[in-house]
This record gives structure tokens, C-alpha cells and sequence, in this order.
């Protein structure tokens, strides 16, 4: 993992907010290294800032917001710095790629699906009319859509909701992107359609030689696709390691949290575990460990200092102080050993 | 559960259409079910397979083409007295998807949660009605002070408890929840799921679960049918037809379910459905049969002879 080349570098990243004349920071001093080839899963609840820290790559944030610290490395190039727009679309679409969640409201109802296909390959790849035409059509193909040259000619309403999140897709991939954004891609899709829309992101993945990102709130998406997963919790990147890692040895209470709430885990007629409270208000100061005031196995220390990464494995850090080798040992939930006593198992056997 | 089950709500060969002649479309066809007393029920299928309508229809939002609706002994579907329609209004209510959109914006938690006793007047003072109204959001663990405020001062999880407090403030007997938390976080999917489960304790009530999320159906029902084009076509104790299931549909439904656990979610094996090289239903159309005790399924002579064949082999494998 370590000597793999480090296509996009994110250092110390604060994004900021106006709202209302008040400052939210949505973003605070995050710092990622993404490796070409992999498919990483940023997972989070609502509000942790997982959309807004990708969006960031592209320039996407709404227009009261800002970066206010911390660099984006990209190509050499520090994107933090970018101001105009005309900066930006040198790698928007055409180098960083997204996918949207909500594939009714992705496309265009006026133009058919494959003009808007090529319109992306006539933008991004200096290609033009027939031969265009001839690369939308293929691309549509390999996104699985059956008889492309007749669905070239259909409008998007004519589509399924599956069928459109291809297209979407579609148009993502014909810009022959380096790094894809898949934000919620498979949301608003039910399981059925869920699984083959992934299924057709990772064969695309190795097609195309993408870099990619899921952002996602279902660990169980997560599972399937990622590489690795970043658990994002009140702007920052609280543990990150190999998706097995962050599974079955999770170290940060909020993955604790967060796996033990799934239902997957709980037992029938027995309540299932929540986390109690609700995340900071981003628009204060946070002191300490963001999590601490919902952790009810907080350490002292938690209310006071802000805890740095704690090395688990070359591949496997975590931000929390128990894992500080002056820290008093503390029991993971129940549910929590299960998995790790299947992860051990698994290593053995 | 294994006491006498007494049958709350029965759904017998239901049929909904919507439009007319050329137009026409069947959402609901020929759909047979029944709902036990304090047991909560799962419908689960994909977007337009109609487990909405079905709903709906209960609760007298939908017109039903043909078929009947009988809730505690009366049939409450088509044209009933404006006492019955009062009395299924007040014992069946409904939970909504999406709290975001399901609250009105400009009336107060007050009013939204009195709404339903407003138009049934089933409150002799205005000092009753607020006492119920105030129970109701203890209740759903908030707090009566919120009563005066308005519901974008909520995050998702209170609204959706605001619209579990409306519900019951009429004192319920059935609840329908039609996916009460898929527009909900995991961490308030599960303080939902404990509050509904909570109340059902405490209050008796019966829940008909509507939700494509499959593991969460695991979890909370106790029985689930599974619904495809609008037919029913498979229905079981929930455990037993998540551990055998024999539709080539719910199999394929059920090989979909994203697992949280890395090494079994990639050795899992999808299974696709596909009507027209699974059933050869020209010849010898399907039946709705009980194929083991409590254990439906819509299938023919030969698919039936297959299925049996299955659970043979499950059950040989159970044993040893």
C-alpha cells in the first residue's frame, strides 16, 4: 500500500460556511492520501461533511462556502488555490469525475440520453459529430445498456430508474476521468438494481483504470466496493485503514457506534444499539474529541485535547486517545468483539 | 405470538386499478393476506410493486377494484357508513417515509399532532385534548414544550417521531408504516426501530411494515410477504423465509441484501429473477398455496413438486 503512487493528497483541509451571518465549519483539518487504482468508501451520517470534502475536489461547493486552510494536491497543482471557474473545468468532468445520487434529477429531460453522452465526449475530448456519436454509443454499451444505437434516441424519461443511473454513469466515464465520485450512487435504487449498479462500477473501475471514491451512509455497499474506508464524523476523518481493518478491528468509539447500530447485528426482540445525543454544531468551536460528548466511554482527556492519529497497522490509523499507550484499557461493545473474534478466526483459518 | 392468534385485519383477493380502459393499470392484483393482533407485519418488494397501494388501500386512500378489506370482523373497504369510515380513521393510522415532507411547515407541532382529533372530535375539553396530545409526545420520547414549535426546528429523527406522536395520539390498533426510516440516518434508523417496537409493547399495537430494506424487515417483523408486479408470492415466518426462501424472486431479492461484513458480501452469489425463463405459467397457471404450515406461495403443479423438493432437502440438512 505504501509505495502505491498518491494520485490526490489532501492536507489539513478546513472548508467554512456563511449561513445566516453566522460561520459553520464543515471541514475541519481533514487530510487524505488517495492511491491510483483504489476504491475508497467515506462513510458518515448526514452532516459529517463527506459530500462537501468531495465536492470540494471539484469546485463544487455552494457559493457560500470556502476553503479556508489546508491544500488539495492534485497533478502538482494545489486545487485549494484555484479561484475562477475557468480553472476549475481544466478538471472537472474532465479529471475528477461524479456521480450523483438521485438519477431523476441528474439528467437532462429535454435531450436524449445519448446526446447528452456525447455532448460530455465533445466537451472533455476534443472529439466531434460521427465519431462522437460512434464512442457514446460504446460507451452506453459497456455501461450495460442493452441496444444502444435505438437507446441513443430515447429521452431519459423513457428510462428506468436503474437504467438512468447507467446513463449517469455514462456520462461520467466518457470523459475518461481519473478519479470518479460516486456520492450515494445507489441510494434512491432498490437492492436488486443496487447490486448490478455496483457490480457495474467495479468492472468499470478496472475498464477504465478509475480511481474512485463512494461516499455512502450503507456499510453494507461499503463492504462490497471498498478498499478501503474512511469514517468521517463532524468534518474530519476520525479512523481510515483496509476496509477488513476497519470491519473487523474497528478502534474509534464512533465505528464502534456505528457498526453496532446496524440491524444486521441486532438480536429480534431486543432494542437495538443507538448512539445517543446528537453531532456538534459546527457552528462552535469544537473542543477535544468531536464524539466524546456522545461517547459513553469518554476518557477525561477526550473533553480537553483534540486526539492526533494513532498508527494501528502501516495501513490502519485511528483518532481517538485510547489508543494512546497511556490510556486505560477500554472494552469495545459486545457486538464489536463478535466481529473481531470472526476477524481473528478468519486470519487463522 | 404462540397464543390463540386472533386475526386483526384481512386482505382477501384485493384488487386496485388506476385508470380507466385503454389506460388501465393493475398496481394490486388478486393480493391475500391476513394480520395478527399485536404482530407486526412485512411488506417488502421494489419501487412500483405496489406494497404502497396496498396500504393505502387499507387505509381507505386507494379505491379497490375488487376484493375485500375486513378490519376486526367489518369489511371497511368501498362504500361504508360515515361511522365505520370515522372508526377505521381512528383505529388505523399511518406513518409516513419521508419526515421532511410529511409535516406541514407552517402549523405547529400542536397542531399536527391534534390534527386527527380536530376532525374526529373524539375529546370532550380542549384540556383532554391537550393531555392526550401531551402524553402522545412523552410517548415518542419528546418533550411537551417542543409542542409549540415548528417542525423545521427538528432534526430528522424528532420529525419522524413527531409522526410516530400523530399517529398514536388517536390511539391506534394497526399502524402502517410505510418505510418509516429509509430517509433516516443509521444511527436514528435505530432509535426509530426501538421506539416503534417500544410502543408496540406497551400500547398492543400492530404494525404492517412496508420497506424495501430488507435487513431491517429481518429484524423488526415477524412475519413478511414478499410482493412482484403486484402479487404476492411468497409469504412466511420471517425466519424461516429468510433461511428458505423458494420464489425464484424472493431468492433473488433475498441474494441482493448488501451484507455489513467484507469476506461475505464478496463470496455472496446473486441470483437474477427473470419471469419469462422461470415460470411456464401458459399451460398451467399459478396458484396461491400454503406449501408448509404458514408458509405461502404462489406457484403451479410443477413448480410446487420443485419447491417441495427444496424444503426436503432443507429440512435434511437442518437435521444433520
Amino acid at each position: 500500500m505504501e509505495d502505491r503512487k498518491v494520485i490526490l493528497s489532501v492536507r489539513d483541509l478546513v472548508i467554512k460556511f456563511r449561513l445566516r451571518g453566522d460561520i459553520l465549519t464543515a471541514i475541519r483539518e481533514a487530510s487524505l492520501d488517495l492511491y491510483e487504482g483504489e476504491s475508497l468508501a467515506i462513510v458518515g451520517e448526514s452532516g459529517s461533511g463527506k459530500s462537501v470534502f468531495t465536492k470540494s475536489f471539484m469546485g463544487l461547493l455552494d457559493a457560500n462556502g470556502w476553503i479556508d486552510a489546508g491544500s488539495i494536491i492534485f497533478e502538482g497543482e494545489d486545487l485549494a488555490q484555484y479561484k475562477i471557474e475557468k480553472d476549475w473545468l481544466k478538471i472537472r468532468g474532465k479529471k475528477i469525475a461524479m456521480v450523483f445520487q438521485d438519477p431523476m434529477t441528474s439528467l437532462n429531460p429535454l435531450k436524449t440520453v445519448g446526446k447528452q453522452v456525447q455532448e460530455a465526449i465533445e466537451l472533455h475530448q476534443g472529439i466531434k459529430g460521427e465519431e462522437a456519436k460512434d464512442l457514446a454509443i460504446s460507451i452506453l454499451e459497456d455501461v450495460g445498456i442493452h441496444d444502444p444505437e435505438n437507446r441513443y434516441k430515447q429521452y431519459p424519461h423513457e428510462f428506468s430508474g436503474g437504467m438512468r443511473q447507467r446513463v449517469v454513469i455514462a456520462i461520467a466515464v466518457a470523459c475518461n476521468p481519473q478519479i470518479l465520485i460516486c456520492d450515494e450512487p445507489t441510494t434512491a435504487l432498490d437492492v436488486t438494481i443496487q447490486a448490478q449498479i455496483l457490480e457495474l462500477l467495479k468492472g468499470l473501475k478496472d475498464k477504465y483504470n478509475l480511481t474512485t471514491i463512494y461516499i455512502t451512509h450503507d456499510l453494507g455497499v461499503v463492504a462490497n466496493v471498498a478498499d478501503r474506508i474512511a469514517v468521517m464524523y463532524a468534518g474530519d476523518i476520525i479512523e481510515i485503514g483496509k476496509c477488513e481493518e476497519v470491519f473487523y478491528n474497528p478502534q474509534h468509539p464512533y465505528t464502534w457506534a456505528l457498526l453496532s447500530s446496524l440491524p444486521q447485528l441486532g438480536v429480534k426482540g431486543h432494542d437495538l444499539f443507538t448512539i445517543k445525543g446528537t453531532p456538534p454544531n459546527l457552528f462552535y468551536e469544537i473542543k477535544g474529541d468531536a464524539f466524546a460528548p456522545r461517547n459513553p466511554r469518554a476518557l477525561k482527556i477526550d473533553f480537553v485535547k483534540r486526539p492526533p492519529y494513532f498508527q494501528v497497522s502501516p495501513t490502519h490509523k485511528a483518532k481517538t486517545w485510547l489508543l494512546d499507550p497511556r490510556a486505560p484499557k477500554v472494552d469495545p461493545p459486545e457486538s464489536i468483539r463478535v466481529l473481531r473474534q470472526q476477524w481473528e478466526v478468519g486470519n487463522n483459518g | 405470538m404462540d397464543k390463540k392468534k386472533e386475526v386483526l385485519l384481512e386482505v382477501k383477493n384485493l384488487r386496485v386499478e388506476f385508470g380507466k380502459r385503454r389506460k388501465k393499470f393493475v398496481a394490486v392484483d388478486n393480493v391475500s393476506f391476513h394480520i395478527y393482533r399485536g404482530e407486526t407485519f412485512g411488506l417488502v418488494g421494489e419501487s412500483g410493486s405496489g406494497k404502497t397501494t396496498i396500504g393505502r388501500a387499507i387505509i381507505r386512500l386507494n379505491e379497490t377494484a375488487e376484493g375485500e378489506i375486513i378490519f376486526d370482523g367489518k369489511k371497511i373497504n368501498g362504500n361504508i357508513d360515515k361511522e365505520l369510515d370515522k372508526e377505521v380513521t381512528r383505529r388505523i393510522q399511518m406513518i409516513f417515509q419521508d419526515p421532511m415532507a410529511s409535516l406541514n411547515e407552517r402549523a405547529k407541532v400542536e397542531y399536527i399532532v391534534s390534527e386527527g382529533l380536530y376532525n374526529l372530535k373524539n375529546y370532550k375539553t380542549d384540556e383532554e385534548r391537550k393531555a392526550k396530545v401531551e402524553k402522545a409526545m412523552l410517548d415518542v420520547g419528546l418533550l411537551p414544550e417542543f409542542l409549540s414549535r415548528f417542525p423545521h426546528e427538528f432534526s430528522g429523527g424528532q420529525r419522524q417521531r413527531i409522526g410516530v406522536a400523530r399517529a398514536i395520539v388517536m390511539e391506534p390498533e394497526l399502524i402502517i408504516a410505510d418505510e418509516p426510516i429509509s430517509a433516516l440516518d443509521v444511527s436514528i434508523r435505530a432509535q426509530v426501530l426501538n421506539l416503534m417496537a417500544d410502543l408496540q409493547k406497551k400500547k398492543g399495537l400492530t404494525y404492517l411494515f412496508i420497506a424495501h430494506d430488507l435487513s431491517v424487515v429481518r429484524f423488526i417483523t415477524d412475519r413478511v410477504a414478499v410482493i412482484y408486479k403486484g402479487k404476492i408470492v411468497e409469504l412466511a415466518e420471517t425466519e424461516r423465509l429468510y433461511r428458505t426462501p423458494l420464489h425464484p424472486y424472493t431468492r433473488s431479492l433475498f441474494s441482493a441484501i448488501p451484507i455489513p461484513d467484507p469476506r461475505k458480501e464478496r463470496a455472496k452469489n446473486l441470483e437474477v429473477y427473470d419471469p419469462s425463463c422461470h415460470h411456464d405459467y401458459d399451460k398451467d397457471p399459478p396458484r396461491w398455496v400454503e406449501i408448509e404450515p404458514e408458509h405461502f406461495i404462489l406457484a403451479n403443479e410443477r413448480e410446487l413438486e420443485e419447491y417441495r423438493k427444496m424444503l426436503a432437502k432443507n429440512g435434511v440438512q437442518a437435521i444433520g
